[in-house]
């Protein structure tokens, strides 16, 4: 804590700040109001009400017009501050409103209607954070099974990705094989393909297996990815040989020396690929959009994107839905940032 | 306890032999060093014996029977690596007990075992930490437990105290010694020590380039080296060479060195003529100060080293040491008179090859 406070705090001038220190300070402001202005709006306009949110001037907090309940009037009505004329000064509920005069009634006396110009009000706003965007979400457009779907081709994607990386990685970095460095070049190479070339091929395969609508058609096309596989290994050839050597005088097969040894060695490296796979699967759109058609097999990202299409678009509900999407990678990206930082580095120097 | 026979045991690498037909043979309970400079291919020749490396031609016999296809968790051997080689995210009941599971033992049995290796090594205190939280001695010992839980039929060490510093590297060398007596197990080492080689050894195996260089006990190796290398090998300080010319090949060699005059040795000339070159050795513990009548030389001390219980002194042109017992001072430049005891000198022919020692009836 104390060197962190050290670290936010350190400047370059003595006593008084330097004019660089004003330059990285601005420099730093502006990559945060660019890089988190827009994540914080969209937060707080999740909170917003629908009426809310088509407001003009937009608000940067969630305020609406205050209502009041009246005796005599089904609905809660709208107030109004009187700015001028007989009531000046005092909040009047709006009863309605005829060209331009309204009917306002005091909520002390609800008896008494009286008549004001529209021009002589203003409108009481308050602020209230609409947290029924998010309370509604369960219960309309099927929200949890959006997400189930989003959870579960997440996380089956993420486990299956670990698995055959890292055994494609284990072979590559401790087996001594003719072609194996043919082989290695050939896997990195498939990064130079553009994704959006192999799409069609991708769709017919999927579709000859029956995977269209199903969320193992959007799995399986991702699982073997260049990227881990070069990670893992870069990583695995840290691991000493005479590691491997002893677990073999140790009568352990081939495969326990990688579940056993290589793969809790691997750790680290595996929290990284773990991480990237979490949000590659939870943010993928384009696949998932191809494969699956039916609105019950649609991921989140899938659902937020159908909302849109509708005639009306909800964007309460839509935003709040945004961010609750965001929510699970911010989390992981938050807690385990150390690890990542530690394997793009540890696989990136060595 | 097995015997092990090696015969004409060749490695290659791709084009290149690192190995060229290494014939041995270790008796049962026999604690055997292999020892040379590094990449001599002794390493790659015990990793050919456990089975780590294929063997490329010739036979591996382990009891009799022949082991180049039998893989290396089924030749009953037990290794001990350089680095220890311990399973870092292990506790040192996991370490020892991993291979025992991996035999489907049962865990009574393995529990057994582990405490009994654990109590013989005074482990007993360590069991649940991790090697990163040990000493290096104590990773050298759970090391050595881990193979002796298997109860292998050869321990293969590969210079296992290379890590140490040197006072632990003393300590771990007698339990070593002591682990072999207790268990009578048969014991192969790997060393560029040649010291650890001479205090731990039954049986040494000089290795150079591949090839064995002289087969035999440690003081076998001392007093009759096959060859100039394993005299120079073998011995510290190291012996001294002097290049000179055979002035006599009859009866005993006589030698003429440059700057110092003739030589007399105890070494039978036969095949060699007057004028042929040839190296004289001897080792500066047995060069004696002072004269003798015979065999003196004199030299200038280029620098002296006190031991306390022994002095080394150094000469210049020719290169040359002596180490006297006790504290003798000695001041740079000063003429020192030297005495090469016939009995001690050792000649090498041109190609290296040390002179057989004249046999007792024939030196009168």
């Amino acid at each position: 804590m104390k060197r962190l406070l050290a670290m936010l705090t350190a400047r370059r001038g003595r006593g008084q700040l330097h004019w660089t220190d004003w330059a990285s300070y601005l420099h730093l402001f502006l990559g945060l109001l660019v890089m988190f202005g827009p994540v914080l709006w969209l937060v707080l306009s999740s909170f917003k009400s629908e009426a809310g949110l088509i407001e003009f001037p937009p608000r940067l907090l969630p305020y609406e017009q205050a209502r009041a309940s009246v005796d005599g009037y089904p609905q809660p009505l709208p107030l109004f501050r009187i700015t001028a004329g007989d009531f000046k000064g005092r909040e009047l509920a709006e009863v309605r409103r005829i060209g331009l005069q309204a009917q306002m009634v005091d909520p002390a006396s609800p008896g008494d209607i009286l008549r004001v110009p529209t021009q002589d009000r203003e409108r009481v706003m308050r602020l209230r954070f609409a947290l029924e965007n998010y309370a509604d979400l369960a219960g309309k457009f099927s929200f949890g099974t959006y997400l189930w779907n989003s959870v579960f081709i997440t996380a089956m994607a993420t486990l299956i990705t670990l698995l055959i990386n890292s055994m494609a990685a284990f072979a590559l970095s401790k087996y001594r094989f003719s072609g194996r460095d043919a082989i290695f070049v050939t896997i990195l190479a498939t990064l130079m393909i553009p994704p959006t070339i192999i799409l069609v091929p991708n769709f017919f395969i999927a579709s000859t297996l029956g995977l269209v609508n199903s969320p193992w058609g959007v799995i399986w096309p991702g699982v073997a990815t260049p990227t881990g596989v070069f990670l893992l290994r870069q990583y695995m050839l840290t691991i000493p040989d005479e590691l491997i050597d002893a677990a073999r005088m140790d009568n352990a097969s081939e495969w326990r020396i990688y579940w056993r040894i290589v793969l809790p060695l691997s750790a680290p490296a595996l929290a990284v690929l773990a991480i990237f796979s979490v949000m590659w699967r939870w943010n993928e759109f384009l696949w998932p959009m191809i494969v699956l058609n039916k609105s019950e097999t649609f991921t989140l990202q899938l659902a937020l994107n159908s909302f849109q299409g509708e005639l009306t678009t909800s964007w309460n509900y839509l935003l709040a839905m945004t961010v609750l999407t965001l929510l699970p990678v911010t989390a992981i990206f938050a807690l385990l940032q150390r690890y990542i930082t530690q394997g793009i580095a540890s696989a990136g120097v060595k | 306890m097995a015997s092990l026979q090696l015969r004409q045991v060749v490695k290659r690498f791709h084009e290149t032999t690192v190995i060229h037909g290494v014939d041995l043979e270790a008796r049962e309970g026999e604690f055997v060093v292999f020892v040379g400079p590094s990449g001599c291919g002794k390493s790659t020749l015990l990793r050919m014996i456990c089975g780590l490396e294929e063997v490329s031609a010739g036979d591996i016999l382990i009891d009799g029977v022949r082991v180049n296809d039998v893989p290396a968790a089924r030749r009953g051997l037990a290794m001990v690596f350089q680095s220890y080689a311990l399973y870092p995210h292990m506790t040192v009941y996991q370490n020892l007990s991993f291979g025992l599971e991996n035999l489907r033992l049962p865990r009574p049995e393995i529990d057994a075992k582990v405490r009994e290796a654990a109590r013989m090594l005074r482990l007993e205190q360590l069991l649940e930490r991790r090697p990163t939280a040990l000493s290096g001695g104590q990773r050298q010992r759970v090391a050595i437990g881990r193979a002796i839980v298997r109860e292998p039929r050869i321990f293969l060490f590969d210079e296992p105290l290379s890590n140490l510093d040197a006072e632990l590297r003393v300590q771990m060398r007698s339990e070593i010694a002591q682990l072999h007596d207790r268990l009578g197990t048969n014991m192969i080492y790997v060393t560029h020590d040649q010291v650890e080689a001479m205090t731990m050894a039954d049986k040494i195996v000089v290795l150079r380039a591949g090839r064995v260089e002289q087969v035999g006990a440690p003081l076998e190796l001392y007093n009759a080296p096959a060859n100039q290398f394993v005299a120079g090998f073998i011995g510290s300080p190291r012996m001294n060479f002097l290049e000179g010319i055979v002035t006599e090949a009859e009866g005993a060699v006589g030698v003429a060195l440059e700057g110092i005059g003739t030589i007399r040795t105890d070494v039978s000339g036969e095949g060699l003529t007057p004028g042929a070159p040839v190296t004289l050795g001897i080792r500066p513990e047995h060069v004696a100060l002072g004269h003798c009548g015979s065999n003196d030389a004199a030299f200038a001390v280029a620098q002296s080293e006190q031991l306390g219980n022994a002095t080394t002194l150094f000469f210049a042109a020719p290169s040359f040491a002596v180490q006297v017992a006790g504290q003798v001072s000695a001041r740079r430049g000063e003429a020192m008179k030297l005495n090469l005891p016939p009995e001690r000198c050792h000649v090498f022919d041109a190609a290296g090859k040390a002179l057989p020692r004249r046999t007792k009836g024939s030196a009168a």
